[in-house]
């Protein structure tokens, strides 16, 4: 290819890498606080992962039950990580939640609606009171919806009065970003290239907000997208950011199992909401044995109790299905393990013999759709079988809570999956889509500030070349290697090796036959041409991807411990000492390096907020505050 | 078990392009995404085609196969007849950019052009209040993936270029449909501007969208019909023709 490509210049105030959730809330607020915002799609408008949410997003509204509140919601969001949350970022979670969803009904949302016409609000594992805002199952499509309804109402807004509805907001769609760019220690912008036609693209910008989203395509079972790739983790590496414990994956207890073809696809946890059984091939409600120390006073221990609490939340305990998510994908994975599974190797999960055929196609319709369509399954007359599937990062880019500030690289930002700490060792369900919004509005305003104290930025020649060499290189190579069998070698690494459950030999495996893959990745050339070569696409994120497993594997094999993610066959037990510890992965331009920071320590009205003898169970005496928590 | 299924690619970009054959392993239970992945993987590296969530919930990889606009990821190999070739092709009534890919720009511009959402002023958050009954009949349109398979089967702008800057579509009719029912929207010529801005009156309900939608929303029944029905009460109601001259409302709700 000795022609030359062409390449864009644009210029603007913040660059919002990513059009999920997170990102179209951040440039929301970069673009109505009167700056000029990119937003980059890596596919269509409107496509993003966010869409895939079903369940719901959580907001302690108390529409449903007056008891519920921010405090509450904390509370349950810290036991869910257990305690290894960045505190703040969880508080301000819980405390903003609320006004985000509220904000979406006022840019069009339609959520289901209570009997006197508030938000609807349904259970959900972990959350101790009914929380989740939702529309049926299909949450995610409403929130991507109705924001990307905003944009095109605010470019509406400036093409009123600017003449131009691309004038300030600019939707950039099907762009892979491949470098983020730094002068001087500050970020400059970003380079990439058009999905369509390979055509090259520069953007100057003082700030740039990573919004990407998630990892899942580094492994063989997940209910990511394609796009769920690590881009933006690994752009974050690469400027010189942290990521923060990211050996915390979640594996969704219940993905689809067979036919092999939707194996990992999302079974939403509303299914267990809504009042879902798990069982096993002996017609055991099995979820009962799996109840751990930390949970038996919220959880019921026998059938009759559980199956009470529907009706009467306030006189019984919840019943086991509804245990956050690790817990319930770790029993799953027991009773497979012990020749108590599915014939397709999952258990099962029935809500056919507790709801009406009606009710179940009102309030689960895709998930009814999903498993008639593709499984040939009717869910309103028999049980599903459903089993683990790589679901969530918790780690991610550690950042600063109150402006979502990429901790050392000045002028980058984080928001939604990409950025860690919110979750600690494991997500609520419910609480990413909130999470989307809180943060994707928090990391819009601190970009907002950042770029009031900056001066023009521009991007040096030598950055520029550097960038478009290493976009063209898959292209001068002849006869390498094939980038779909070095995506599908990585997935089998990971899956094998890094998987639900970790062993220190077979992490250390996993460690050497990455960096092998990273040897062979030098070498991966595409055939055709730059026109949509999706050959061409995979190889930057495959790139990606290999860092984000690197990163997984060595933060894995230091925790020598078991919580929440992250699951060590030779240390199966939560360990306080490693309760206060964040493992910090960096990029020194060859290979990850791990080392371990403290958590910074929450303040005493916050320790407040819980049960002296529930702390007692995560922290160590010297970690409790003098008269911290309650004794009841 | 797997076995050999004999698919029919088209290939080519703006320009030229031929339709070419290729066998490939089948699994069962797999979708016509699934072996179109395993060309790719296997013998076409370069092979383009679009796709994000492979669970019929993203929209985004919609084509024609044998002929019927579909999405990949929903459409079961083992509905086709063994030894039957597949024949897949880019959607028709969009410009093609290179093999099953095509430009949708078309449904952005005309998103574009719908006015927006608007709620009454001094709508407070955490204030609304309405019943599930009223907010149901929009949440049906709301379901929309935007795979933008009606519109790339409707006839009107399927082999009629000329008719794309008049016409928006069903998608948008589902959207006007949407925002007209939206209990706190008050733009009362949604209706209105449906017919003489959108081209609402060139759709002859064949309903060829309602068949092909993936999410079963009834497009023409629920959407063009009931809209169709009340443009024609203002339009040829001689009275309340004349009154909507003398009073200037904007529209009849």
């Amino acid at each position: 290819m000795s022609e030359k490509i062409p390449m864009e210049r644009h210029n603007y105030d913040v660059l919002v890498i990513g059009a999920g959730g997170a990102g179209l809330r951040a440039a929301v607020e970069a673009r109505e606080a009167g700056l000029r915002v990119a937003i980059i799609c890596k596919s269509l408008f409107g496509k993003a992962h966010t869409v895939m949410a079903e369940g719901g997003i959580a907001a302690s509204m108390g529409n449903v039950n007056d008891k519920d509140g921010w405090q509450v919601h904390f509370r349950d969001t810290m036991r869910g990580g257990k305690f290894l949350n960045h505190y703040r970022m969880a508080e301000l979670h819980a405390k903003e939640a609320p006004d985000r969803v509220w904000e979406l009904e006022l840019w069009g949302a339609l959520f289901d609606r209570t009997g006197e016409g508030k938000i609807s609000q349904r259970n959900f594992g972990g959350h101790e009171y009914p929380r989740l805002a939702h529309v049926g199952d299909r949450t995610g499509l409403e929130l991507i919806r109705t924001m990307q309804q905003k944009i095109v109402a605010m470019q509406q807004q400036d093409k009123k009065e600017h003449g131009d509805a691309e004038s300030y907001l600019k939707v950039f769609a099907e762009v892979t970003i491949t470098e983020v760019l730094k002068e001087s220690g500050k970020v400059t912008g970003a380079y990439g290239y058009r999905r369509e036609n390979g055509n090259e693209l520069l953007f100057e910008a003082p700030a740039v907000i990573l919004a990407t989203g998630g990892v899942g395509k580094t492994f063989k079972i997940t209910s990511n997208s394609w796009e769920g790739t690590g881009d933006g983790h690994a752009l974050a590496l690469k400027a010189g950011g942290n990521l923060v414990d990211m050996e915390f994956l979640q594996f969704h207890p219940t993905g689809m199992v067979w036919p092999p073809s939707v194996r990992g696809i999302l079974v939403t946890e509303s299914v267990r909401g809504e009042g879902g059984v798990l069982t096993n091939t002996t017609g055991e409600r099995f979820m009962f044995k799996y109840i751990p120390d930390v949970f038996k006073d919220k959880y019921a221990d026998n059938e009759a109790e559980a199956d009470r609490w529907y009706l009467d939340q306030d006189n019984n305990r919840r019943p086991p299905e509804l245990l956050p998510r690790d817990e319930v994908a770790r029993a799953i994975n027991a009773e497979v393990k012990a020749g108590r599974g599915s014939p397709h190797g999952g258990v099962f999960l029935d809500v056919s013999k507790r709801i009406p055929a009606e009710v179940i196609k009102k309030r689960l319709p895709s998930m009814w759709h999903q498993f008639y369509e593709l499984a040939g399954v009717d869910i309103t007359k028999e049980p599903m079988e459903v089993g683990p599937t790589c679901h969530y990062v918790m780690g991610g880019v550690e950042v600063d809570p109150d402006t979502a500030a990429a901790i050392g690289v000045p002028g980058l930002y984080a928001a939604g999956e990409v950025a860690g700490g919110m979750h600690g060792s494991n997500r609520l369900g419910g609480n990413s889509l909130s999470d989307l919004l809180v943060f994707g509005r928090r990391a819009g305003a601190g970009a907002v500030e950042y770029v009031k104290g900056c001066q023009s930025v521009k991007v040096s020649d030598a950055s520029i070349k550097d960038a478009a060499e290493r976009i063209a290189a898959p292209f001068k190579r002849t006869g390498g290697e094939n980038p779909y069998t070095l995506h599908q070698e990585l997935q089998e690494i990971t899956h094998n090796l890094v998987g639900i459950i970790r062993t220190k030999s077979e992490l250390q495996d996993a460690i050497e036959k990455i960096a092998a893959i990273r040897k062979r990745i030098e070498n991966v050339a595409v055939s055709g041409d730059r026109l949509f070569n999706p050959g061409f696409h995979l190889s930057f994120d495959l790139d990606n991807m290999l860092l984000v497993a690197e990163s997984t594997a060595k933060s894995a094999i230091v925790r020598e411990e078991s919580r929440g993610g992250h699951t060590r066959d030779d240390f199966p037990v939560m360990d306080p000492k490693w309760r206060s510890q964040n493992n910090i992965s960096s990029f020194n331009g060859k290979e990850v390096v791990v080392k371990q920071q403290k958590l910074p320590k929450m303040p005493n009205e916050l320790f407040d907020l819980f049960d002296i003898d529930e702390l007692e169970k995560y922290l160590s005496k010297e970690e409790l505050p003098n008269n911290a928590g309650v004794r009841s | 078990m797997s076995k050999r299924v004999k698919l029919r690619i088209w290939r080519g970009d703006s320009k030229t392009g031929a339709l070419k054959d290729v066998e490939v392993e089948a699994n069962e239970g797999e979708v016509v995404l699934d072996v179109i992945h395993r060309v790719q993987a296997t013998q076409m590296g370069d092979l383009a085609v679009r796709w994000n969530c492979k669970a019929g919930k993203c929209g985004s990889c919609s084509m024609e196969i044998n002929g019927k606009p579909r999405l990949a990821c929903m459409t079961q190999v083992a509905n086709f007849e063994e030894g039957e070739t597949i024949t897949i092709t880019p959607l028709r009534a969009f410009p093609v950019i290179k093999d099953l890919v095509t430009d949708v720009s078309f449904n952005y511009k005309k998103a574009m052009e719908v006015d927006s959402f608007t709620p009454p002023a001094g709508l407070k958050a955490g204030e609304v209040r309405m019943a599930q009954v009223d907010v149901e009949r929009s949440q049906e349109f709301r379901k929309c993936i935007e795979c933008f398979l009606c519109q790339d089967t409707c006839h009107v702008i399927r082999d009629h270029e000329e008719n794309k800057k008049s016409f928006a579509g069903p998608r948008f009719f589902i959207r006007l449909a949407e925002l007209d029912m939206h209990p706190l929207d008050i733009l009362k010529n949604r209706k209105q501007k449906a017919q003489a801005e959108h081209g609402l009156g060139m759709c002859n309900i064949t309903k060829c969208c309602t068949e092909v939608c993936p999410e079963h929303i009834k497009i023409t029944d629920n959407a063009i019909i009931p809209m169709k029905e009340r443009v024609v009460d203002v339009k040829y109601d001689p009275v309340r023709w004349l009154g909507s001259k003398i009073r200037k409302r904007e529209g009849i709700v």
